[in-house]
């Protein structure tokens, strides 16, 4: 598919374009932070974000939805599934990897038609990074750049001379080009610049360093289960479920029902759960399977590195930092968990 | 990933189905005769669960406790302990009243294959006859398949015992061994008192041909699975049934996982060498 080159007014008014057409939600400032919101000025976009406060996971496996809705005095269940199309501008390559590990948790085995409807009716507009956050080691797990990476619609990268590079990889992708259609092609020139702007991002996005490849985390942890570092850290831990609460990886949920004033029809929600809340793994008459902070708090360094590649070839943490800037207690900072493990193996 | 098609199954919708018949069996727990709606077939194994919904209350994960018949199967029993809003509910319900179900979910006990053949014991802690007498029926009903079968049972006190209509018929059959227990005994008790694991060593266990299957309260199976192992039975000749909040029953919502395991796709059944090492298991 043709690659373009724009400048910044022309991608202003294509965004207007956008948004007088389609739904779209694109990343905005919220007071001194970042966040994907509706999108009703092409002016609120902020492709400069360093890192929004929640992944935009929220679109496909939102806090809360309802996943059917029923009769008691009938006994019967319709499902409810949201297919509105959307665009969704300005995601970062580090979570448009966390996306498409959800794609495989919801695609295999049993399919989820909840998450695959909202999935499909997606567009994903990836941006690459124009600033790092403080936090970011996205650099070190392999997801700076798209290079490498699929699932994403349409790819816009910054170029040193102040234009977009626009890439459109996918038919929903070309479909949203436009007036862009008519915009100079990318030359080689143009090309060579985006590289530089992914090499610099791979360098750049590794605020924390992670001594090791992701590749040997498993491995790692497989050694690792009686290291006092759970115990030392999870002595800290809130369990607020602040870090289960901002990750682009996690998936987990709990299942509710609410009835409506005739007490007779409702409806049977799904609600985002984290492992770190102390309840995640009680069972009906007060037993619980992970009491202890830190059987939790290793839980969920284990899933991250270790199950979750197990099950899904996949480590599940992108280096977006975000549970290194919302843990209270400053004991999240995965790369440093991971770095003395390395270093006491 | 492919986009979801439109007659594709939702994992989540539940399916109708009327209680037939209800009865109390102690003071928490009731017996439940369920029959899905007409054209509608459960294809169930013994060990495996339910996802029972009642809309309102929720939706919680409940053993099968009857035997699949040959084909396949309308009806189905459940023993409910009475612990939470959607227990509650379901010992509320009468005859002629409907719930939801999905399901049948997770990895059955191998009656079929493994199992046949073999000398089985069954140790049974409290409620995990339940899922138990699901295999122990399956059995009985295709008894010339195999070996001794010997059940032992544990109870809280005479008054917490299931079943007591069946086990008296189980008792009086000759090609069945049933032991049971109780924590503590009240002056009508003839039979052993104290913990599950103490009847182990009275068995003249031929250890290499038996098939243990296990399910209990979580303290139990340290404590049967040291003493099996002290009569020379082999981890790969040992089922346990592991209870586990399974609140999808998909292996997504990630409630019931056993370190990397999820008890609701790879158990509730494990064979117990494929969880000696898994430190969340026991």
């Amino acid at each position: 598919m043709p690659q373009k080159l724009i400048d910044q007014s022309s991608l202003g008014h294509w965004v207007a374009a956008l948004i007088a057409e389609h739904k779209v939600y694109g990343v905005q400032a919220k007071a001194d932070r970042f966040a994907f919101d509706a999108l009703t000025e092409a002016d609120d976009l902020r492709l400069d974000h360093d890192v929004t406060i929640l992944p935009p996971k929220k679109y496909f496996h939102p806090p809360q939805e309802i996943l059917l809705q029923f009769d008691r005095e009938a006994m019967t269940f319709e499902s409810v599934f949201h297919a509105e199309p959307f665009i969704l501008l300005g995601v970062h390559p580090y979570d448009m990897a966390a996306i498409s590990q959800l794609d495989k948790v919801f695609s295999m085995d049993h399919r989820d038609r909840h998450y695959l409807a909202r999935r499909e009716a997606a567009t994903i507009v990836v941006c690459d990074v124009q600033t790092a956050s403080p936090e970011v080691f996205a650099g070190c797990m392999g997801h700076a750049t798209m290079e490498g990476q699929s699932g994403h619609d349409m790819l816009l990268t910054l170029l040193d001379d102040g234009r977009y590079l626009v890439d459109p990889v996918s038919a929903k992708g070309e479909a949203l080009m436009g007036p862009l259609a008519h915009a100079p092609e990318a030359d080689q020139a143009a090309l060579q610049a985006r590289k530089r702007v992914w090499d610099r991002n791979r360098r750049q996005l590794q605020k924390n360093k992670l001594k090791m490849k992701p590749s040997e985390l498993p491995g790692l942890l497989a050694g690792s289960y009686d290291h006092p570092v759970w115990e030392e850290r999870a002595e800290l831990c809130y369990s607020c479920g602040s870090c289960n609460l901002v990750c682009p990886t996690c998936y987990c949920f709990d299942l509710r029902d609410e009835l409506n004033w005739d007490l007779r029809t409702g409806r049977r929600l799904r609600e985002w759960d984290g492992c770190m809340l102390r309840g995640f793994a009680a069972v009906a008459g007060g037993h619980n399977f992970r009491a202890r902070r830190a059987d939790r708090y290793r839980h969920r360094y284990f899933r991250k590195g270790k199950y979750t590649w197990e099950a899904y070839g996949e480590i599940a943490c992108v280096g977006c930092g975000r549970c290194i800037s919302a843990c209270t207690a400053n004991i999240a900072n995965p790369v440093e968990v991971f770095n003395r493990l390395l270093e006491e193996r | 990933m492919t986009a979801p098609r439109p007659d594709e199954t939702d994992i989540y919708l539940p399916r109708p189905a009327t209680l037939i018949e209800t009865e109390s069996l102690t003071a928490h727990e009731r017996f439940f005769r369920f029959e899905m709606d007409a054209g509608v077939e459960l294809s169930y194994r013994p060990g495996q669960f339910l996802e029972i919904s009642m809309p309102g209350f929720g939706e919680c994960p409940i053993s099968i406790s009857s035997a699949p018949s040959a084909g396949g199967d309308r009806g189905f029993e459940l023993v409910v302990r009475r612990v939470g809003n959607v227990t509650r509910a379901l010992h509320g319900l009468e005859p002629g009243d409907r719930i939801g179900v999905r399901g049948p979910f997770g990895a059955p006990f191998p009656v079929e294959d493994a199992l046949t053949g073999h000398d089985l014991l069954f140790i049974c802690g409290g409620l995990g006859l339940v899922p138990l007498r699901s295999a122990i029926n399956y059995v009985l009903n295709r008894r010339d398949d195999y070996g001794e079968v010997t059940v032992l049972l544990g109870a809280r006190t005479p008054a917490d015992r299931l079943f007591t209509r069946e086990l008296y018929a189980w008792k009086l059959r000759d090609d069945l061994v049933l032991e049971e227990t109780v924590d503590a005994a009240d002056p009508s008790w003839g039979a052993h008192v104290g913990v599950i694991t103490k009847l182990i060593p009275r068995l003249k266990l031929a250890p290499e041909n038996t098939r243990a299957l296990i399910c209990g309260p979580p303290i139990m199976y340290r404590f049967v699975l040291k003493e099996l192992e002290k009569q020379g039975m082999s981890a790969e000749h040992i089922y346990l049934s592991l209870e586990r909040r399974m609140k999808c029953g998909v292996g997504k919502c990630g409630h019931c996982q056993i370190n990397g395991l999820y008890t609701c796709r790879q158990g509730p059944v494990f064979k117990y060498a494929d969880i000696a090492a898994v430190r969340e298991a026991i």
